[in-house]
């Protein structure tokens, strides 16, 4: 086992003053009591106060027990369908579709309406996991700012007026019409266009992403002959070398990606081999952080580091000015070598010529047909841009007579956004079918919303073969139309898009029966699965490549990255609470972007040496944060500066996605800023990255909901050992047993492993009959992507706070993912760890509520009871994991006084409350008030109907029976939950086949959780383990010099 | 001594037998009686024609022939292709709507619903009679109430009758005493009447705060006066009939239109025992029939087009505060509790009222006393110990594994 120290703030990495102090305080903020030292009954007013209280309560209680009784309603159906069970939930198979993605999901049905979003096991492309994105799509259908109804010019209208309109315009115009569309993955939707195209003559149709992939597109096509995306196997990959590819977070496909990492973490106890994951990048990322070695370099070198790969792999030399990245270079050029055609190399780089290269370095490798397969391909990303950029052009020309746009936001995201909107004010015709009034849509004449999927009929070929369909859940809430209706109308067809979609499928799946099971299935795949295949590689290019990547120029002394936020990716969703709030697992923040920047950066640009204890616990304890202002080509911004390690340190990083308009809804308000101006287009393609930039630190502070330290605790050791546990292959293979022997060594007093449930405490022992419920995270294949957290918010309804109660501490999510670093302080490993009520067997929670709201159930349940709860929060206090969250205040509008809310609560609070948004809310779960404590409860609701569901069977319980919300959204399954009494549950099996890395966070405490977790294994050689262990040991000694000195 | 013996001896074999057999006959009759509710009173009356013939001498209209009926009950369009004239004629004379097929039924079942059919007597007046009018039993709260006012004032005027002896005997003895206080201003008084008050007070309180949302017998007007005795009591309709959500949902559900279509597209007049209202007036059942038909846009002799529909909004009467989580299911389905353990016998209300009051206390009480499905159920054969412990007498089989000891009466069942 690691010896590392392992910290999660800078403050417990130097163990300074704050992070001491903070640890040992009950509540992380300042309680509102008056510093008086005169004690509570000699305060200025306290007797009066309780007299006031006491009178006021008294009247309180007299008023509410006069009040009448409501009369409720209890209204039946009229004539209710027969497979409709008011109070059952019915779940429907569609589809996730945002731009060119496409989920296969389960919406669960509750009463009519959809209130949580599960993966769909019978997708082969996601096996059931989903992102935090999916998760959080159904709040998107309750969005209030969507718009509820088709305008002309702003003004509202009806579909008729529209249609008449739209249609007179069309077939008067000279002028060609385009469409302008995020990637269509949909065949009958393309379908339609063709009609359309065929009517007007002349019609042309332009595929724009908001982040371009055009880069690989054309690459491909130089070196294979076609502008696709081929599938990538990281599962059958031995090695995996990512240049800045945020694969298992935002890049082309990352809940298959993610299926197919964990299947190489995953570890055979008995025969411990794993995949082996470098990276390269400029500013940390998810990818990066999971990736056993990351190497960090200037946005500038990612060409010169494909280039040195290629070389390294010909044998030649690598010329890289920098001496460690150049070694690196080498060292995993080597290695690849040694694993030719189980290799892959994936890069995120939107270059031609970047592509091109590594193109020729995975037909080096042979990966073409092995790890890289061309018989299927990807159709989410099509977009060029180069074409779009015409387009432009033409606008701007006066060439165009109508332009249509479905998805594509340009006047957002595009960087030069004036050319755009100045070319759209001369297009004669200009229609939305966007579902919102966003940048674009606002200066568009005509405004058609489209339906929300979920609202939608519809299909999807993600990759070519692989079919998923979308089929509506709820009735349309607003007058919406699906964009497809309202071609069909245009084109002069008398079919709605339901009939014209039935029967284009109807033929194609075998009738009536065959529709009928696509639709219930939700997907449709290759009788076989295709046997992986390659294709032939032009070799011919290279060279021009080669020397078009030798000639760029250096990077000045600052550079740029742009990237993409895990939840937020390129803003489509931005205004999705859930995801607002949801902290990012990389830097841990909320609700805003912010410039990234490395620590040895921070020393000069910040004026902040964190190796300072002051100064590291000014930047940490304070959300107020210093304000940087970005330059780049005249254009600046200014946000406030993040220190994140491993970040290279002459890059600096900034997240694209947000600032929009205010239009798209109340979370995106005062909510970070846009940087898509910063975008380089300079070249064929549009570049992430900008070689030059300045950046100077304004006199501003601005205050970031930062999240990190609100968990944080105390431990003994001072290493968080005891919390989890990582170790090294190498030391896996040469003392397996490690972590069992450390545990019975620490355990020997009070009864070593086997007895230390009954010898270590002075409690009589209970019996578990029946079932005892347990979890299991493995943090080898968790790899910290937060759809488990928007899961568990979305199943129960766990409240949205706003940015200023987050940064008072008072955030709410039942599931947090801690974040751990080690090693090298400016670029440590990373370890993710879910931690959750652990639902202690002993729990410490338990023993100090004084009116017993939370106390223990015979099933290993750690309940809460919510109506008995009054508000002591000694739990909290007491609860070693720091996992009980409190209601400040009235976060749900289930109080009768508004007053609990008013000037506490924010409006995105406000707006959650909203009747519509409330329609998301699980009805099984009570909504919880001002003054009580909530926490997991291992989805309990999801428990008891599962028990049920089997004693209605009359048969034993099954695994089947019960997923949890978090281990459902897994798209890794690296969390397993069951009935642990039962020796074929999931998680027995799970438990007896990992006794070498099962252990409990804190189990010297005699708590005995039921949440045990597999220790994180990193695929490091002897000399990479011992460079890690290196740069701890400088730790080590930083902190005995702390504790002589002090 | 000996003769008495002799005469016991057959006389206890005899009355066994008796008890065995009439035992044996009521059980079979019984069943009978409840598979012909579940199965055919939807659609069958014994004396009255409803959606099918009225089922009194339905043997000896079939030439007594079971087998016949058997094989009609379990398929009637089957049966049909044999040709068998009656049927054919049965099938033309009632419109030619199908019967429901019953496969499930053995054929005992239907000897069963047969032999109840047979033996059945419409319900006596007389035997109405018997039943009703209980004993009034008087209320003497009053009473005790009165009675302890006049010894409470007997009391103070003996005390103060008391005081004045003492007063005068003191006097007589020279003992100089204190001004005389009147009782208003007399401390004890005042802190008696006081705590007398007091206590009072507290007990009706603390009692009204428990009471707070709980409506016991809360009896509201509906829009409809809807009987249940006439459906559920006299029809004998199955609850689930038209509660189908209590084993399949955590709701029982209110009937939609489309079920009480089902029965009332033929029934349009009430012709059973005059209703009478809380109040005591008559009510008048085919008006409330037309009142159904008012809501289902339904007009008779007219096939009827539940798109016309208008929702009834009933006035819900069993309203459990948001934070318990209730599921009829769980209770029906998986514990075999009957709906008048909660409801009360509903069989006997016109209309209905909350039987029980719906608090915590009564919920647990339940929980405590009332035994799983234990060994029936599968999904107990995992309490392995306790299956051990029933075997070997360890635990009382007569109080059986309770929903309470295995974990029914924790928290989280109910509250989450």
């Amino acid at each position: 086992m690691s010896d590392n120290k392992y910290w999660q703030s800078f403050g417990e990495l130097n163990n300074s003053e704050a992070y001491q102090q903070a640890s040992k305080d009950e509540f992380r903020e300042e309680l509102p009591f008056e510093a008086d030292t005169k004690g509570f009954l000699q305060a200025i007013t306290p007797r009066r106060d309780f007299l006031k209280y006491l009178g006021f309560s008294t009247a309180a209680a007299a008023v509410a027990a006069s009040c009448e009784v409501p009369v409720r309603k209890a209204i039946p159906f009229t004539n209710k369908p027969e497979d409709i069970i008011p109070g059952v939930s019915d779940y429907y198979a569609t589809t996730y579709v945002q731009d060119g993605d496409a989920v296969s999901v389960l919406a669960k049905v509750r009463d009519g309406r959809p209130i949580k979003i599960e993966g769909n096991d019978l997708s082969p492309l996601t096996s059931g996991g989903t992102s935090a994105r999916v998760q959080a799509s159904v709040l998107d259908l309750y969005d209030t700012a969507r718009l509820r109804f088709p305008s002309i010019n702003g003004k509202e209208a009806t579909f008729d007026a529209i249609d008449k309109a739209v249609t007179e315009e069309l077939a008067a115009l000279k002028k060609p019409v385009v469409f302008l569309t995020t990637t269509i993955t949909s065949p009958s939707t393309k379908a339609i266009i063709g009609e359309v195209m065929a009517k007007y003559p002349g019609t042309k149709q332009v595929v724009y992403d908001a982040v371009s992939y055009s880069g690989i597109l054309l690459a491909n096509k130089a070196s294979y002959g076609k502008a696709i995306i081929p599938s990538y196997r990281f599962d059958n990959a031995k090695i995996i070398v990512s240049l800045n590819a945020d694969f298992l977070g935002t890049w082309l496909s990352p809940i298959e990606f993610a299926k197919q990492y964990a299947k190489g973490k995953k570890i055979n106890e008995k025969k411990p081999e794993m995949t082996k994951h470098f990276h390269f990048e400029s500013v940390a990322s998810l990818t990066g952080s999971n990736a056993d070695e990351r190497y960090l370099h200037r946005p500038s070198e990612a060409g010169s580091v494909a280039l040195g790969l290629l070389n390294g792999l010909n044998g030649q030399s690598v010329s890289i000015s920098d001496a460690t990245l150049k070694k690196q270079v080498e060292k995993v050029a080597k290695e690849l070598l040694a694993h030719k055609g189980e290799a892959l190399v994936v890069s995120g780089s939107n270059d031609v010529n970047v592509q091109i290269i590594v193109n020729a370095i995975n037909e080096l490798l042979q990966s073409n047909g092995k790890t890289i397969d061309w018989a299927t391909t990807y159709n989410t990303r099509q977009g060029i841009d180069g074409d779009f950029a015409a387009l432009v052009n033409d606008m701007n020309a006066g060439n165009i007579g109508a332009l249509l746009i479905y998805g594509a936001n340009p006047a957002y995201s595009w960087f030069n956004s004036k050319k755009f909107i100045d070319g759209l004010k001369k297009v004669e015709t200009t229609i939305s079918f966007n579902p919102k009034a966003d940048e674009t849509t606002q200066l568009c004449k005509y405004s058609i919303p489209d339906h929300h999927y979920l609202e939608s009929w519809g299909d999807t070929e993600a990759k070519t073969g692989y079919f998923s369909f979308l089929q509506p859940t709820i009735a349309p809430l607003f007058k919406t139309r699906q964009w497809q209706d309202s071609l069909l109308k245009w084109s002069g067809s008398t079919q709605d898009y339901l009939t014209y979609f039935k029967s284009y499928w109807s033929a194609k799946v075998g009738g009536e029966n065959g529709w009928n099971k696509a639709l219930q299935d939700g997907v449709v795949n290759p009788t076989a699965t295709p046997a992986i295949t390659t294709t032939t590689f032009n070799s011919s290019i290279v060279a021009s490549a080669v020397s078009a990547i030798s000639n760029l120029k250096k990077g000045g002394k600052l550079e740029l990255q742009l990237y993409e936020k895990v939840a937020i990716g390129a803003g489509q969703q931005a205004s999705n609470p859930w995801l607002q709030e949801l902290p990012d697992p990389v830097t841990r923040a909320t609700w805003d972007n912010y410039v990234i920047v490395s620590p040895s950066l921070a020393k000069t640009l910040l004026n902040i040496d964190l190796s300072d204890n002051g100064q590291a616990d000014a930047y940490e304890v304070q959300p107020a944060k210093k304000v940087v202002k970005v330059t780049v080509n005249g254009k600046s911004v200014s946000l406030p500066a993040l220190i994140i390690p491993g970040t290279h340190p002459d890059t600096i990083g900034i997240a694209i996605g947000y600032g929009c308009t205010d239009k798209m809804g109340k979370a995106v308000i005062g909510t970070g800023k846009n940087v898509f101006p910063f975008v380089d287009g300079s070249g064929n393609t549009i570049n992430y990255f900008v070689t030059d930039v300045t950046a100077e630190l304004t006199d501003d502070l601005y205050k970031v909901a930062l999240t990190q330290t609100h968990g944080s605790y105390d431990t003994k050791q001072g290493k968080r050992t005891e919390v989890m546990k990582e170790l090294a292959l190498v030391q896996f293979k040469e003392e397996p047993n490690e972590i069992r022997e450390d545990r019975e060594k620490e355990l020997k007093p009070y009864g070593g492993l086997e007895n230390f449930e009954k010898e270590g405490t002075i409690y009589p022992y209970f019996d578990k009959p029946g079932i005892h419920w347990g979890m299991s995270v493995d943090l080898n294949t968790c790899t910290g992507c937060a759809a488990c957290v928007v899961a568990c918010h979305a199943e129960n309804n766990v409240p949205v706070v706003g940015k200023p109660e987050v940064m008072r501490f008072h955030d709410m999510h039942w599931l947090r993912i801690d974040r751990y670093y080690s090693g090298d302080a400016s670029n440590p490993k990373v370890v993710f760890q879910p931690m959750m009520c652990q639902h202690c067997d002993n729990a410490p929670c338990e023993n100090v509520c004084p009116v017993a709201a939370t106390n223990h159930s015979s099933e290993g349940l750690n309940q809460m009871t919510y109506n008995r709860c009054i508000g002591t929060r000694y739990c909290a206090n007491n609860c070693p994991y720091k996992v009980r969250r409190f209601n400040w205040a009235d976060y749900t509008g289930s109080d009768s006084f508004p007053d609990n809310q008013v000037g506490i609560v924010n409006d995105v609070v406000m707006d959650m409350n909203d009747d519509l948004t409330r329609m998301v809310l699980n009805p099984d779960v009570t909504v919880r008030s001002r003054g009580v404590i909530e926490k997991c409860s291992f989805c309990v609701q999801r428990l008891q109907e599962g028990k049920l569901k089997a004693k209605k069977e009359s048969r034993p319980l099954e695994d089947s029976d019960i997923k949890t919300a978090c281990q459902q959204a897994c798209p890794t399954d690296a969390i397993v939950f069951g009935n642990v009494n039962s020796k074929h549950s999931a998680i027995s099996i799970t438990r007896a086949e990992n006794p070498l890395r099962t252990f409990y966070s804190l189990e010297q405490l005699h708590v005995l959780p039921n949440v045990n977790y597999l220790a994180k294994v990193r695929n490091l050689d002897t000399e990479e383990k011992d460079e890690w262990l290196k740069g701890d040991k400088k730790e080590e000694k930083k902190i005995e010099a702390v504790e002589k000195s002090s | 001594m000996i003769l008495i013996r002799s005469i016991i001896r057959p006389f206890v074999l005899g009355s066994v037998i008796f008890l065995i057999f009439s035992f044996g006959n009521k059980a079979k009759a019984q069943d009978g009686k409840a598979l012909f509710s579940q199965n055919c009173a939807s659609c069958h009356a014994i004396d009255k024609k409803l959606t099918g013939p009225a089922l009194k001498g339905v043997e000896d209209r079939w030439g007594g022939d079971r087998k016949k009926l058997h094989d009609w009950i379990h398929n009637s369009q089957a049966y049909l292709k044999t040709g068998d004239s009656y049927a054919v004629n049965l099938f033309n004379e009632n419109n030619k709507i199908p019967m429901n097929a019953f496969p499930s039924l053995s054929d005992k079942d239907i000897d069963a619903i047969l032999d109840y059919v047979k033996d059945w007597k419409p319900a006596t007046p007389a035997a109405a009679a018997g039943s009703a009018a209980p004993v009034q039993e008087g209320d003497n709260t009053l009473l005790f109430g009165i009675l302890t006012l006049i010894l409470a004032v007997i009391a103070f005027i003996l005390l103060q009758v008391n005081s004045n002896l003492r007063k005068l005997s003191d006097s007589k003895e020279g003992i100089v005493s204190a001004e005389p206080i009147p009782f208003w201003k007399n401390r004890t008084y005042i802190a008696f009447v006081v705590i007398v008050l007091f206590l009072v007070g507290g007990y009706y309180t603390t009692k009204g705060a428990i009471g707070l949302g709980r409506n016991k017998d809360y009896q509201p007007t509906q829009p409809i006066y809807y009987s249940h005795k006439v459906h559920a009591g006299t029809n004998q309709i199955n609850c689930l009939y038209c509660h189908g959500g209590a084993q399949d949902s955590k709701q029982a559900s209110i009937p939609s239109l489309n079920v009480c279509m089902n029965c009332h597209a033929a029934i349009n007049e009430y012709k059973g025992e005059k209703i009478y209202n809380e109040e005591g007036e008559e009510v008048n059942g085919t008006d409330q029939i037309k009142k159904l038909y008012e809501y289902a846009g339904f007009t008779p002799g007219e096939p009827w087009d539940p798109a016309k529909a208008k929702p009834i909004e009933w006035v819900k009467i069993h309203n459990l505060p948001d934070h318990v989580y209730f599921n009829h299911s769980q209770h029906i389905k998986a514990g075999k509790v009957q709906c008048q353990t909660c409801h009360g016998d509903i069989t006997k209300m016109d209309e209905v009222k909350q039987f029980a009051d719906l608090s915590m206390g009564w919920c647990i009480n339940c929980h405590r006393t009332t035994q799983v499905q234990f060994k029936e159920n599968g999904f107990y054969s995992i309490y392995e110990k306790y299956h051990e412990d029933l075997k070997n007498g360890k635990i009382d089989s007569t109080k059986g594994i309770t929903v309470e000891s295995i974990g029914g009466t924790e928290c989280q069942k109910c509250h989450y």
